[in-house]
């Protein structure tokens, strides 16, 4: 499969392609980072965080929809605007199911794995109703249209680079966040021993409602970033949901590393594989060799040892 | 207070209770007088698809409501089973003289179009009808034994298990999907016509297939109940309850567990070779993570502990689904996806749960007033 390719057309293939591959790892991390956290931290299976992302990408269509009817003038800094938003969307949304429907599943992760179907099926048609069945994409600021030539055959395109650039830094504040702050403390408290943390004044109702709005409102965010690079529609999230459950599994359910190194590996295998392949059989191939890992080392590249 | 012996009491562990037996009755008497009286022949023909799937969730009761392991990939062995059945039918329906158009006669019509000249290896034992019913059972066990045994083997249970089955699911479509030439694409092995000779798009053919299905599937009723009855499947609620100690007492958890996702995958295999017989065609939509998913709610609707409630709840939720997507087709999301939330929230044993709960009571009850013996209790649910 390499025979037809100079050594130079090769090097910069495999440049181009692991760009594509970057930015498909940018999505596939935001994903898998609130499904770390909703999966890895509270062991709840939620099968509808595809379309928690959804709604982000939604909210980020109706902003950029609004900012050019009304506020033309900022449109150039709308990103930024949807993003928050879809952030506290997604997240209050979360909150609210959370509320609803997790917190008396907690016992019955397998029941939980089918009520979340359910409401992803509900979120589903909703989102049909509202928008239409047809994907919807949105207008890209100026700014964020182009690509930047880096030698003849290597050129990078802007809106990839930005939604890397959104990935580092939301990655870096949930590490910190994480693993600096007193409400990251919280969290691994609950998880390591829920009732010791209760007894310690820790409030665990609270802290789990906050964590699960957390994940989805970061699945909200990778909405908003999936739209510079894709369009939506009704049941795009599906498409992304097996991927991002076996990038968790893959990296080991509770590590956030493991999560970010396992989301890099998938990404590049199959852009790569794209590449030389059909799409379709990367993909297999990708899966296959997931899937045949996760069989031989079951509890993933990263573990954390924890007393349940 | 000690009630003298009636006869049921006599033997401690019978086959079926009475009331069970009332249930098969029942269920075979729907299946088998009610069902083929009342339906017109395309009915029928429908309710004979929806009970193909009964088959699946049958083998759910056995392997999620009685094991404990929830596998989202019994698409998977419905497909192969399907797929076993749709590629004998199209090797018989593409003989030379039905396919003489073609550049390479002789190969079915979709191999054809995508230039491929010779029948494919994996394609010729499928020429032959007892290799394919043996196929049909033989190949989706094996695949289960082999993905059981890796999983079970280094105690991958639960959600992981879960998740993985979702993604061999997953897998299997997009190769279908992706191997056109070999598998027929997207569109599936379609326009199959005879069966060793015997054409199977007749309404009569259609009726015989019901009966057939229907026979097949209180067979497969029965079986489940010998299992269930038996200490396997004593063992197999005891390791759901608390596999440790059944593990600490010296059984191997890892065989039982694999024997109950082949036995699920046996059953669903059944179940898609009867659906491609009586719907005559095969397609990668029945393999996907979205029919397995919905495969599992035909279950959890019946009742994930009740045999019986399976194949209610299957009937129940297809019959549904066809009538609310005939007339409100938006509206059936919501209703299946309601479904869902209520069924686990509210009733997590399903159709058959609220029988136990609210019905077979007040059954004994009224039974037993006339012999002025309030004592009897309901008998604990299984």
């Amino acid at each position: 499969m390499f025979g037809d390719y100079s050594l130079t057309d090769l090097s910069s293939i495999f440049v181009m392609q692991g760009f594509a591959g970057l930015i498909l790892f940018s999505v596939y991390t935001l994903m898998a980072l609130g499904l770390a956290i909703i999966f890895g931290q509270m062991g709840v299976i939620n099968m509808a965080h595809g379309e928690f992302m959804i709604l982000g990408a939604y909210v980020t269509y109706l902003c950029s929809g609004f900012f050019q009817t009304h506020l033309p003038a900022l449109f150039p800094a709308y990103f930024f605007v949807a993003m928050a938003l879809a952030f506290v969307a997604s997240g209050a949304l979360g909150m609210l199911v959370e509320w609803a429907l997790i917190r008396h599943l907690y016992k019955r992760p397998l029941d939980t794995l089918l009520a979340t179907w359910g409401l992803s099926l509900i979120l589903q048609q909703t989102y049909r109703t509202v928008f239409g069945a047809r994907e919807v994409g949105v207008e890209l600021p100026s700014w964020l249209i182009g690509s930047v030539q880096v030698t003849d055959s290597i050129e990078i395109p802007i809106n990839g680079m930005f939604v890397m650039a959104i990935t580092t830094l939301i990655t870096l504040g949930v590490a910190l966040l994480m693993y600096r702050s007193r409400f990251g403390a919280q969290v691994r408290a609950v998880v390591q021993n829920r009732p010791m943390a209760g007894a310690v004044g820790i409030d665990t109702e609270k802290v789990d409602r906050l964590t699960f709005g957390l994940g989805c409102g970061i699945a909200g965010i990778a909405g908003s970033a999936f739209t510079m690079v894709g369009s939506t529609g009704p049941t795009s999230g599906q498409l992304y949901i097996v991927d991002t459950f076996l990038i968790v599994v893959f990296g080991g359910a509770a590590s956030l590393l493991g999560t970010i190194a396992s989301a890099f590996s998938i990404s590049q295998t199959q852009s790569t594989l794209e590449f030389f392949l059909s799409g379709s059989t990367a993909k297999v191939i990708t899966l296959l060799a997931v899937v045949g890992i996760l069989m031989l080392r079951p509890q993933g590249l990263f573990t954390l040892k924890v007393r349940r | 207070m000690i009630r003298p012996a009636s006869p049921s009491t006599v033997h401690d562990n019978p086959f079926m209770k009475p009331m069970e037996w009332v249930s098969l009755a029942l269920l075979a008497a729907v299946i088998f007088l009610v069902l083929p009286l009342c339906l017109d022949a395309f009915r029928l023909n429908l309710a004979g698809k929806y009970l193909s799937y009964a088959f699946v969730a049958l083998g759910l009761v056995i392997c999620w409501g009685f094991g404990g392991i929830l596998s989202l990939g019994q698409g998977v062995f419905f497909g192969l089973g399907g797929y076993c059945m749709a590629m004998y039918l199209k090797l018989e329906a593409s003989s030379v003289e039905n396919t003489k158009i073609q550049s390479t006669p002789g190969i079915p019509d979709f191999m054809d179009w995508n230039q491929i000249t010779a029948l494919p290896w994996f394609w010729k034992p499928f020429a032959s009808l007892p290799f394919t019913l043996i196929a049909v059972i033989v190949v989706p066990a094996l695949f289960a034994f082999v993905v059981g045994t890796a999983m079970f083997r280094r105690r991958v249970g639960g959600t992981y298990f879960a998740i993985i089955t979702q993604a061999i699911a997953a897998i299997l479509t997009i190769l279908i999907v992706g191997q056109q030439g070999y598998t027929g694409g997207i569109n599936g092995i379609t326009d199959l016509r005879t069966l060793n000779g015997w054409d199977i798009r007749t309404d009569s053919a259609h009726n015989i297939l019901y009966f057939v299905n229907g026979a097949l599937l209180v067979a497969c009723i029965l079986f489940a109940q010998y299992v269930k009855r038996s200490k396997l499947g004593r063992i197999l609620v005891a390791m759901r309850d608390k596999e440790d100690r059944v593990r600490f007492s010296g059984y191997s958890v890892a065989g039982f567990k694999t024997f109950a996702f082949c036995l699920a995958a046996v059953f669903a295999a059944i179940g898609g070779a009867m659906f491609t017989l009586q719907v005559g065609f095969m397609s990668p939509s029945f393999v996907g993570i979205v029919p397995s998913i919905e495969m599992v709610i035909y279950a959890a609707v019946g009742g994930r502990l009740s045999l019986f409630g399976a194949v209610w709840g299957t009937l129940l939720v297809n019959w549904a689904k066809t009538t609310f997507s005939e007339s409100f087709p938006e509206l059936w999301l919501f209703g299946l996806g309601g479904l869902f939330i209520l069924v686990v929230l509210a009733f997590p044993n399903g159709l058959a749960g609220i029988y136990r709960t609210y019905v077979e009571p007040r059954l004994t009850r009224r039974a037993k007033a006339p012999e002025s013996a309030p004592t009897a209790l309901p008998h604990a649910a299984e």
